[in-house]
């Protein structure tokens, strides 16, 4: 099952910081249209300015193959120090 | 050294244990960012991290400068979860040759840190939480670095 993180304000959004999604979405634009379907403020919020994707830890651009047990970060603009 | 943590740290003492016993240092930088708040609310702010992801993360971009200002050494260690009102939430550390790179080099990281750094940081303000985002000015300041390979 892919598990999908929130972080920051996507999270406050959300109302939630991790779920699992089954059955397992094939691609990255998959796991987006499933999200769209619950919560569509969210989902927008995911396509918004700033928002970057890690796929197991890795950032990515676009759409891609999940795995089976892939883990989908959505990373709001940074801010450290 | 790159390390996050959930407890306060000494920052002075950090600097100790990274200045001693080396031999071709000639000079040792260091920057802390410290929580800046309202009176009397409970944190200043809180920090949220991608465990593992955001130790890499920060791993690469002090490698980054220390290729670039050809350091000896490089420390950060930035604190995580909520944090009070006048405690350190990071600690930079550089060592080189010359005091021009180890300036330099801390200064360069910090602007990383504050906008690539995979960290996300809510303030608690009189008008309640926000989640801050990089200003202007922060994208400003890593502009200024620009001329070289960015991480």
């Amino acid at each position: 099952m892919a598990r999908v993180l929130l972080f920051g304000r996507l999270r406050d959004q959300a109302g939630w910081r991790e779920r699992r999604f089954a059955p397992s979405p094939s691609t990255l634009v998959g796991l987006k249209s499933l999200i769209a379907a619950e919560d569509a403020g969210l989902a927008a919020a995911l396509d918004g300015p700033g928002v970057q994707t890690a796929v197991d830890r890795d950032l990515v651009r676009g759409d891609m193959v999940l795995t089976a047990d892939a883990e989908v970060a959505f990373l709001p603009p940074m801010s450290g120090g | 050294m790159i390390r996050l943590t959930s407890e306060s740290f000494d920052p002075g003492a950090e600097l100790n244990r990274f200045c001693a016993g080396r031999t071709g240092t000639g000079a040792v930088a260091s920057f802390v960012g410290v929580a800046r708040g309202e009176a009397g609310a409970a944190a200043a702010l809180e920090l949220e991290a991608y465990p593992g992801f955001t130790e890499r993360e920060i791993e690469r971009l002090a490698g980054e400068t220390a290729r670039r200002f050809s350091l000896d050494d490089v420390a950060v260690v930035h604190r995580i979860g909520p944090i009070p009102t006048g405690e350190a939430i990071v600690l930079v550390l550089t060592a080189a040759a010359h005091r021009r790179e180890a300036f330099a080099a801390c200064d360069f990281l910090m602007d990383y840190l504050k906008s690539k750094a995979p960290l996300w940081k809510k303030e608690f303000g009189p008008a309640g939480a926000n989640w801050v985002e990089p200003t202007a000015g922060d994208l400003a300041a890593l502009g200024r670095w620009n001329s070289g390979a960015a991480p």
